[in-house]
């Protein structure tokens, strides 16, 4: 199981929690997982979400292992200028 | 509207044109004559990214009528270089890396020759109130100073 | 995954300053900018704008322009079909309004005709019938009740039942409890401010020429940051295969994130098409100015509690920002960056989307930071008076590093922020004397950085030089760096090699530049190309030796025999591979993509002394100095670049730019005579240091540069301004009637 640290306005998506717990090896596993287990998180991945994965941010990569008792934080999808 | 001829020098040759009255030199330059080192970045007078000098004359080409070019010398950033030979404030700005983009450069370096030419020795402070008609966005101002100091110095001892 | 990460090395040439390779181009006049491309049988385009803020189009009757003789193409908002993607919508609206226009300026018609002067014309001729609307500009106003509503329907999910309409998305980051927090704290500071919006400024308009044929092809040639999102947004727009527009970059004079997204491109497209013949449109600088994208407006409300002996116990706070009349997600960046440089036990940040009768919102260096980080850095300072605190020695103490949780929630691995404050702190700018009536300030700044999509090719010639192929516009030196680390990893000389800036039909797909991105990721492809082709070539130097192909290695530009037991040869170099590539197998090339990730975040310092006069309420900035962690400066003289541009933006935004508008919703200085950029009469030198803390996720330690150095300058100002006059600035920009004003509440 993987543990994901939601950002706080995630929170009323996900029953109010602000971390969850997911089955996932790898970001994209982690996404369906999420959506699956929380349908209201949805429409913010569909928006496009990043993930760190400890310390270092992802914004795309499906297959980016997640190993065991990594810190995972979902983040929404940014872009610079 | 009935268009003018205008015949001209820039850069040591002779050059012709037609043009209409209301005209800017800066658009006869670029879309007539095919010179577009100098460019328009507001059309106004405000950014002297279109300088060039008439009759020795530092000016805004977006300010100067085209028709006003008629039995006039104009120079323009494409005449800096002597053949092959870059001008010393050229090769100082390659040198210093005075530009980013470098969309500023050919008016800054028409600027900046036109200082030269009147001071051969300015102060920091004269070379950045001289200066102050060229809007820079990228760099902050602070190598376009150090290069046209270095290529000051390098003209004097020259 | 080992072959990516940053390994300790020796630099024979990346680290030193040889001149660009585009310097010539540039400094003769000879470079082609987007508004320099002409084309054969080429017409002019010129675009309507609405005088209003907030006006239904009741109508458009184009009937007398395409009668004016010489006008060969009209273009409206019914031109283009109607994307289903919410985003690809909005992008397309602002480039052409449908149905309402949404701020003065908002494009609503366009014309093609056989010059300027026509074009001119047949737009006085153009009838829109408009009914004018209620608007607001302001983004308090803007949330109120009864606020006139720019556009229905576009709320998400998140945002809170019973706020405005105007409010399209809500987003809280944070952990702990602040009120907890502050209950611990000895002094508690709660502030209000304001930031006007500000435009990037670059000097080159936007330009672009378009070529659309009656088989269904285009061209397009444009000044971008990114020609790839181009074609992906101009296609949309027109209904096109990506495979079929060709989209070439012109050399760009000036982006900061402001060239990110489309304007005029799938106009001039779209003119070109009904025309039948090329178009180019350029705009004047008062569009520029009306209708692309300056940076959000913001209204920020902060709270931070600290003890007596500087240690911050929590900080919140509430971040209102407008990016225009349409959804924006920078208020998501601004909540996770305003605390990024604390280290904080209980933090919390709100964050609201609201519209307003406003350009859309473009990226603008650190989209989002500069104005949330502004108003913590001032509260942070106003506590550090408060409580007779060192403000260098509250951020040591306060600072994240390696193992904090973030305020936006993962916990750094290694950063440079220590390292940057203690710079800080040991440099002379930190301790010099201040005459009478000057001040000293400073602030941290922060910013993510991105990798992204990156492609590279590099090609061995067979003289034994190399060409490399990259697909992000060269907006600052890039092509430089590129050639800098390509002839690292090579081992032959930087003259050798030449890069250039490829068109979308010969590379595969790369981000914009954005994200402090370029040095990074398209460096990270480039050396990953060249270990590519150093691979190939070792194959080749293998097989002429006749020995394996594990025997032999990469070294100074030559392949040798890996240890005494692979044989003795003598070293082939480059050239000498290159030279008998034909024979031996074919050409050599190699390429490398990729979707870079690992840019790792960056931090910056500034300090900066001024002097305000108390009569006439102007700003003099004396001195000024820039610390920021670069990982490794691949050509340090475009990092100091980098970190002296982007503190002057800073300068400007903190002492004078700003977006006015009238109470009829019109912005009132559209010009840079009345939206006054700083020039180089108004500055001190900008002393830069640079520290190199290597970044993990870059094989050189490369970390991205550009966008960090914008974000301290404005609470760096501020705090000095505020030490100045003895009164506390809580709005920006700090022109000289504001300053007057608080002056006078002063006294
Ligand atoms: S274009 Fe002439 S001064 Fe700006
Ligand atoms: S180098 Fe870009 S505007 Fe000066």
């Amino acid at each position: 199981m993987v543990k994901v640290q939601l950002w706080g306005s995630l929170r009323s998506a996900a029953d109010g929690r602000t971390e969850v717990e997911v089955e996932a090896k790898n970001f994209r596993q982690l996404l369906d997982g999420l959506r699956a287990a929380h349908p209201g998180l949805a429409p913010q991945i569909e928006r496009g979400v990043s993930m760190s994965l400890n310390g270092v941010i992802y914004r795309e990569a499906w297959f980016t292992e997640i190993p065991p008792d990594a810190e995972v934080v979902l983040m929404p999808y940014m872009t610079g200028g | 509207m009935k268009k003018l001829h205008v015949s001209t020098t820039v850069n040591g040759d002779p050059a012709e044109f037609v043009c209409t009255p209301d005209e800017s030199l800066l658009d006869a330059l670029r879309n007539r004559l095919g010179l577009t080192g100098a460019k328009e970045g507001c059309g106004t007078g405000d950014c002297g990214a279109c300088s060039v000098t008439v009759n020795g004359r530092l000016v805004c080409s977006c300010l100067v009528l085209a028709a006003e070019a008629e039995g006039a010398e104009i120079a323009t950033i494409e005449g800096m270089a002597e053949q092959d030979r870059l001008h010393p404030l050229q090769r100082a700005f390659i040198d210093h890396a005075a530009l980013q983009c470098g969309v500023c450069t050919p008016g800054i370096l028409v600027a900046a020759k036109s200082l030269l030419a009147k001071n051969p020795e300015p102060t920091d402070e004269e070379v950045r109130y001289w200066l102050a008609g060229n809007l820079c966005r990228c760099t902050g101002y602070d190598k376009i100073i150090r290069a046209v100091q270095s290529a000051a110095a390098e003209m004097r001892g020259a | 995954m080992a072959f990516d990460e940053y390994q300790k090395r020796e630099f024979k040439q990346v680290g030193t300053r040889p001149n660009r390779p585009d310097g010539v181009d540039k400094v003769t006049g000879r470079a082609m900018y987007g508004a320099d491309m002409t084309l054969p049988g080429m017409l002019i385009g010129r675009i309507l704008r609405s005088p209003h803020a907030h006006a239904k189009i009741k109508s458009i009757d184009a009937s007398a322009a395409l009668a004016l003789k010489g006008v060969k193409a009209v273009v409206t908002g019914d031109d283009f079909a109607r994307p289903e993607d919410d985003f690809l919508r909005d992008v397309q609206e602002n480039c052409m309004a449908r149905g309402k226009a949404l701020y003065d300026g908002h494009a609503v018609a366009a014309v093609a005709a056989i010059d300027a002067a026509t074009a001119k014309a047949a737009l006085k001729l153009i009838k829109v019938e408009y009914e004018i609307l209620p608007h607001v500009t302001d983004v308090d106003a803007a949330m109120k009740a009864g606020a006139p509503i720019v556009q229905e329907g576009r709320t998400l999910e998140n945002v809170p039942a019973g706020m405005s309409g105007n409010v399209t998305s809500h987003s809280e980051f944070g952990h702990g409890d602040p009120a907890a927090g502050f209950a611990k704290a000895d002094k508690v500071v709660e502030r209000s401010f304001k930031t006007a919006a500000t435009h990037q400024g670059y000097i080159e308009p936007h330009a672009a020429v378009a070529s659309v044929t009656t088989d269904g092809k285009a061209d397009l040639w444009c000044c971008t940051q990114g020609h790839f999102f181009v074609r992906t947004l101009c296609a949309g727009m027109m209904g096109m295969e990506a495979s079929q527009l060709r989209v070439t970059p012109s050399e760009i004079g000036g982006g900061f994130g402001g060239k990110t997204t489309v304007f005029i491109e799938p106009v001039a497209l779209m003119l070109s098409r009904k025309a039948g013949r090329p178009v180019k449109v350029v705009m004047t600088r008062d569009e520029v100015f009306r209708a692309t994208g300056p940076t959000v407006s913001t209204s920020i409300d902060v709270k931070i509690g600290m003890t007596k002996d500087g240690r911050i116990t929590a900080g919140e706070a509430y971040l209102r920002y407008s990016g225009g009349a349409f959804p924006c997600g920078t208020i998501d960046m601004g909540g996770q960056a305003a605390f990024a440089a604390y280290d904080l036990e209980h933090v919390r940040t709100y964050g609201w989307n609201v519209l307003t009768n406003r350009p859309k919102e473009a990226a603008y260096r650190a989209p989002g930071a500069p104005q949330a980080i502004y108003a913590v850095e001032s509260v942070v300072d106003e506590l550090c008076l408060a409580l007779k605190l060192d403000p260098l020695d509250v951020r040591l103490k306060n600072a994240a590093k390696k193992g904090t949780k973030s305020s936006y929630g993962p916990t750094f691995p290694d950063i440079g922020l220590v390292a940057t404050l203690e710079a800080a702190k040991k440099h002379p700018h930190y301790t010099a004397p201040l005459a009478e009536g000057q001040a000293r300030g400073l602030s941290c700044g922060f910013w993510f950085n991105f990798g992204g999509n990156t492609c590279v090719s590099l090609n061995v010639n067979t003289d034994g030089t190399v060409g490399i192929t990259e697909g992000n516009p060269d907006i600052g030196g890039s092509r430089a760096s590129v050639s800098l680390m390509a002839a690292e990893e090579l081992g032959i000389p930087y003259e050798q090699i030449r890069t250039i800036v490829a068109d979308t039909n010969s590379l595969g797909y790369n981000d914009v530049t954005d994200g402090s991105r370029v040095t990074f990721a398209v460096g990270l492809a480039t050396i990953k190309a060249a270990r590519d082709a150093v691979r190939k070539m070792c194959l080749r130097a293998a097989k002429i030796w006749d020995i394996d192909e594990e025997a032999v290695e990469w070294k100074d530009g030559a392949a040798v025999p890996a240890g005494p037991n692979a044989g003795r040869f003598p070293p082939m170099t480059l050239a000498e591979i290159a030279a008998d590539s034909f024979a031996t197998g074919g050409p050599i090339a190699g390429h490398h993509e990729v979707n870079v990730d690992g840019a790792g975040v960056s931090f910056g310092v500034h300090l900066v002394d001024v002097e305000v006069d108390r009569d006439t309420g102007a700003t003099k900035v004396l001195r000024y100095t820039i610390f920021q962690d670069a990982g490794k400066a691949v050509h340090p003289d475009y990092v100091e670049g980098q970190m002296q541009g982007g503190a002057v933006q800073g300068i400007g935004w903190a002492l004078n730019e700003e977006y006015i508008y009238g109470r009829d919703g019109r912005l009132q200085n559209a010009g840079f005579l009345d939206y006054r950029i700083p020039v180089a009469s108004d500055l001190p030198p900008i002393e830069t240091v640079i520290l190199e803390i290597p970044n993990p996720g870059h094989p050189y330690g490369v970390r991205g540069v550009g966008e960090t150095p914008i974000v301290p300058p404005l609470a760096a100002i501020s705090n000095a301004v505020s030490r100045a006059i003895g009164t506390r600035m809580c709005e920006l920009p700090m022109s000289p009637p504001r300053i007057l004003k608080a002056i006078g509440t002063t006294a």
